[in-house]
């Protein structure tokens, strides 16, 4: 096979990996052009999780990191559908979130922002989409949290999400938002995606219809995965 | 299935795939319980028990930015076939009979002692497929890290094996290859694969457009 020549990536939604504003990415982004991937099993499969790993409260960050009460903060529902990129539901693709508590504090060693840490909270979740693709997640909306990229730097309010749809070429990454956070303009993170549609659908819609009354605050999240858009479980046999 | 601006984030106007977005640097906190075959230890993916096939390998490296200094807060992770080629995914004719005591998958930080990722595993099998050019023995590889919005994706090769007609090692400058290609060392403790991953600067690691 010939030697073909490198070229930049694919025009998309996706950050660029030096964004000067997000002062860690100027060691770590890569140089060199992405070399073109001749497509291959490797990347047309990819893990497949079943439900034997799910627990019972996996999904809901209020109950399963309870030690001796419920978590403090307000409640929120978010459910929302997983897409490929021809709008198909994605089923039974493993989810994973993590957050901040209410006071926008992580549990984790290196976190040594000055706000208190729930005894009742983890923020960890994990979900399958069900056969229409969806999932649901039942959690506390997490707090705003200061970092040291710049003077007065706050991150949003977000919810990490990783999710692996059915192929390698499908991995995500990325975070959720709220809508109407005035920190959303100042923040280098989500400012780093070069396209204002893109952007958009990183902001949850609030949606009354799913709010319960006297219990959570409910919030659609939809995702939607690049990559080969195949989805081999409907093909037929 | 046009999305409705009524209950989507993602109506039809602004439909399109969602941005990836940094793992920053509390993943380990989310991203660390209950896939691998040892609780807590994703990177795992045989145990010594196990009664998967195949030679016993560790995968050992670190993540080095552009000052060369090793990254502490890295993810990386691991897909791969068994040690006959097979993946346990339906997109692969032979999915029906790859090893069911081998999962496939795995995930490391890189808060090992060294600032270094560690994957047990098993060495993958070449993947041969009637009318497709045969892969090379080869882990397909996702980096992630505080600093990356977008995740980068990579291959290691293994130096014991001959890889000149593998599709993707073949597509490579010959001068980068070397990057891809981990240095097998025997051990009293077993087969261990030496590779680092550079982010930028002299000897970067190749990275793909997937």
């Amino acid at each position: 096979m010939t030697t073909e020549k490198p070229r930049p990536r694919a025009p998309s939604v996706h950050p660029a990996h030096l964004h000067e504003p997000y002062t860690s990415s100027v060691k770590r982004a890569p140089h060199e052009l992405l070399m073109p991937l001749p497509h291959t099993l490797a990347d047309e499969t990819g893990p497949v999780f079943g439900t034997d790993r799910i627990r019972p409260d996996d999904g809901d960050t209020t109950r399963n990191g309870r030690v001796n009460g419920e978590p403090l903060g307000e409640r929120i529902l978010v459910r929302g559908r997983l897409l490929d990129s021809a709008g198909r539901p994605v089923r039974g693709a493993l989810i994973e979130t993590w957050q901040a508590n209410a006071a926008g504090r992580y549990i984790h060693k290196r976190d040594q922002h000055d706000a208190p840490l729930d005894p009742n909270f983890t923020g960890t979740a994990r979900m399958l989409t069900d056969e229409h693709g969806e999932y649901q997640l039942v959690s506390i909306r997490p707090g705003a949290y200061p970092w040291r990229n710049h003077h007065n730097a706050w991150r949003p309010a977000h919810i990490h999400f990783s999710v692996f749809g059915v192929n390698f070429t499908q991995r995500l990454v990325t975070q959720m938002y709220f809508p109407g956070d005035p920190l959303l303009a100042y923040d280098p993170i989500y400012g780093g995606i070069p396209d204002e549609k893109g952007r958009r659908r990183l902001i949850s819609r609030f949606d009354l219809d799913l709010t319960q009354p006297e219990w959570a605050l409910g919030y659609r999240f939809d995702l939607v995965l690049g990559g080969d858009a195949q989805t081999p479980w409907e093909e037929a046999h | 299935m046009p999305l409705s601006p009524e209950t989507s984030n993602i109506p039809a106007e602004v439909f399109g795939p969602s941005p990836s977005q940094t793992v920053g640097p509390y993943f380990h906190q989310g991203l660390v319980f209950g896939q691998g075959l040892v609780h807590g230890e994703e990177n795992v993916m045989v145990s010594p028990t196990s009664p998967a096939a195949g030679e016993r390998i560790v995968w050992r490296g670190r993540v080095l930015d552009g000052d060369g200094e090793p990254v502490p807060d890295a993810l990386v992770e691991v897909w791969q076939a068994d040690a006959a080629g097979r993946y346990r995914h339906p997109a692969d004719p032979e999915h029906a009979r790859a090893d069911p005591h081998f999962r496939g998958f795995g995930r490391s930080d890189t808060r090992h002692p060294g600032h270094t990722f560690v994957f047990q595993t098993i060495k993958p099998g070449a993947v041969v497929r009637p009318g497709q050019p045969t892969l090379a023995p080869h882990l397909q590889v996702w980096v992630g890290m505080r600093g990356l919005l977008t995740h980068t994706v990579t291959r290691v090769f293994f130096g014991d094996e001959d890889n000149s007609a593998d599709p993707v090692f073949a597509s490579l400058p010959a001068e980068r290859r070397n990057t891809l290609v981990a240095r097998r060392e025997e051990t009293p403790g077993g087969v261990v694969y030496h590779l680092d991953l550079r982010m930028q600067g002299e000897g970067e690691t190749v990275f793909f457009d997937v």
